[in-house]
């Protein structure tokens, strides 16, 4: 039995080939465990099955073996606890952006007066700043605005859990950095847990607690966590002053460029266990991946071979 | 220059006109009287009937008069085979109306339901292949023998020939409607009701249209030649009346009539069309 709010346990998703059988699967005895109030980035190379975790965890999709247990409870399907943001935002372009929130609000809330649903909703559109534009059609909207309705969108039903898939891919750098902002200040101000996917290293160490980093797929498996050990209090300004900083973004980088492979074919690595993956902390030490104090130690896997790039 | 543009096809759209009205008038010039329809002449005397009325192809200036003459007074009614232009295109409209009507009340639904389950879809395939490429004329026998009323059968003519491109429409609508939106309906726990009619229902909505636009454009073809089949009313039976009378120039006037009918009608589904269709 667990005791955290939201736990993965030996999740495997396996695609049928065309013709008709089994493939290989995408990922296979994923664990991991998220927290209430903890924000949880995932990070991998294209390919390694994020999206497809994050549908399981929506319960847009089914997971092929393994179990999503959140609060207590499988998860078996999607549910109003657990919001998402679409990678493609996903407005609905019938209606208007304060429609779009609207119906959000009304599927949580059926008995609520019109009224009250509309202030419900320009409350949480003001909050991402788009106070102006809600009688705006989606079309009229830029990429960041409508991201932004999502967000929206996602928050105004109060959920449990979001759930994040790359929601700032499509943005340009400027525009992606103003909704991170937004983001977590809505996320510092609400307590709201958090999983969301992310190709952005500096995005990851901004909003997250925890990183988890997955190896490339097929049989792709959670290579490590990394706790980000900086303050909660961080801003995207002052965050570069930290010496810790450089020490995990180096960390994920040499991830990502080196070693995300050589977890791959597995066996590579000694001491392995996917129940639980090596916890890293390379903010606190020197080294980028020196090993945890003592208490909650375990050894960090060491590479046989040395993989230049 | 773009401003321009509209005029310019405007006045380009008259010049052609005049062209074919032109080239219309030397054609049937009555020069020579020897010439000028030799043949006609033999079927007006074939049929018994007198030279007065097979006088060769009608003038530009005849179909003019036959024009202002229906015109000026479209709906006159002068017993079963004697009605103005106005009352025939209004019974035809009639039936295609009632036709296509009941032609909607089946083919939404269930192009819904064929849309959305694949086993449907597999199930009602085969049936919806072997339906649609028969001509709807073809069913006029069988109507009439089940139905016994020439009106009816007219109607379910038009029902058949509507059904179609409706049914296809809204099923391929409804499959195709993004994945990301049902997505959003189901995470936000819509129920199916709410989610046939307001997911579903306006992201297919332009497909849907489309296929109703088509379908309309089919039933006004067919209503023309199943009137001519069952007689008694309706524009394709003044056509075939008129044949019968050897009134070229009245033919004329009322394939005219059929023509700009069919264009409003199809001009109304295109406003439809546009309230429907959203921009992404
Ligand atoms: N519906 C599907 N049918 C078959 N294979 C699929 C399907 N969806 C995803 N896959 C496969 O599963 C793997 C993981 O896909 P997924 O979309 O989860 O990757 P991702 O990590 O989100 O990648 P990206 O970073 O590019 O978004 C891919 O190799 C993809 O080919
Ligand atoms: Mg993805």
């Amino acid at each position: 039995m667990t005791n955290h709010y939201l736990s993965v346990e030996a999740l495997k998703k396996a695609y049928p080939t065309s013709d008709g059988k089994a493939g290989t699967p995408v990922f296979d005895n994923i664990h991991f465990s998220i927290e209430k109030g903890e924000f949880v980035c995932i990070i991998g190379h294209s390919g390694c099955g994020k999206t497809t975790i994050l549908n399981v965890l929506a319960g847009l999709e089914q997971a092929s073996g393994g179990v999503v247990i959140m609060n207590g409870r499988e998860v078996k399907g999607p549910s109003l606890d657990r919001g998402v943001v679409f990678q493609s935002h996903a407005l609905m372009p019938w209606m208007s952006v304060l429609g779009n929130v609207a119906f959000a609000v009304k599927s949580k809330w059926p008995d609520w007066s019109k009224a009250k649903i509309a202030a419900h909703c320009t409350e949480y559109l003001e909050m991402v700043g788009l106070g102006h534009a809600i009688h705006k059609q989606p079309a009229e909207l830029s990429g960041g605005m409508k991201q932004r309705v999502g967000i929206a969108r996602a928050f105004a039903i109060q959920p449990k859990m979001l759930l994040l898939d790359e929601p700032f891919g499509a943005l340009d750098a400027l525009t992606r950095g103003t909704i991170q902002d937004e983001l977590l200040k809505v996320v510092q101000a609400t307590h709201q847990t958090v999983f969301m996917i992310t190709h952005d290293v500096d995005e990851a160490i901004l909003l997250a607690d925890k990183v988890i980093l997955m190896s490339n797929g097929p049989l792709a498996k959670v290579a490590e966590i990394v706790e980000i050990t900086m303050p909660r209090n961080r801003t995207r300004a002052e965050m570069h002053h930290d010496p810790q900083y450089y020490r995990i973004r180096n960390h994920l980088v040499d991830f990502l460029v080196n070693r995300s492979k050589t977890y791959a074919g597995g066996g590579e690595l000694e001491q392995y266990d996917p129940k639980h993956p090596p916890v890293v902390r390379p903010g606190l030490a020197a080294a980028p991946d020196a090993a945890l104090p003592a208490e909650t130690a375990r050894p960090v896997p060491q590479l046989k071979k040395v993989v230049n790039q | 220059m773009n401003k321009q543009l509209p005029y310019r096809a405007a006045l380009l759209s008259l010049v052609l006109f005049a062209c074919f009205i032109g080239i219309w008038q030397y054609a049937t010039m009555p020069s020579d009287n020897v010439v000028v329809s030799a043949a006609d002449a033999e079927y007006a005397a074939l049929m018994g009937q007198g030279a007065g009325k097979a006088e060769g192809f009608p003038t530009p200036a005849a179909v003019g008069r036959t024009f202002v003459h229906f015109l000026s007074d479209p709906f006159y009614d002068n017993g079963p085979n004697d009605k103005g232009i106005g009352i025939q295109i209004a019974y035809s409209l009639m039936r295609v109306g009632a036709g296509f009507f009941l032609a909607t009340l089946v083919a939404l639904p269930l192009g819904f339901i064929i849309g959305m389950s694949p086993l449907m879809m597999r199930a009602l395939n085969p049936f919806i292949q072997v339906l649609k490429p028969i001509s709807p004329l073809a069913w006029m026998p069988l109507a009439l023998y089940v139905l016994k009323d020439s009106d009816v059968s007219g109607i379910f003519v038009i029902f058949i020939c509507s059904m179609w491109p409706m049914l296809l429409n809204t099923a391929f609508g409804v499959a195709s409607v993004r994945r990301d939106w049902i997505n959003v309906a189901r995470t936000l726990e819509v129920g199916p009701l709410r989610k046939a009619f307001q997911v579903i229902l306006p992201a297919a909505a332009p497909t849907i249209l489309t296929g109703m636009r088509i379908s309309m454009g089919i039933a006004w073809i067919v209503i023309v030649a199943a009137e001519m089949l069952v007689g008694g009313t309706g524009v394709g039976y003044f056509v075939w009346n008129e044949w019968n009378n050897l009134a070229l120039p009245n033919v004329i006037f009322a394939i005219t009539m059929i023509g700009l009918v069919g264009m409003l009608l199809d001009f109304a589904f295109g406003v439809l069309q546009k309230m429907v269709t959203y921009r992404d």
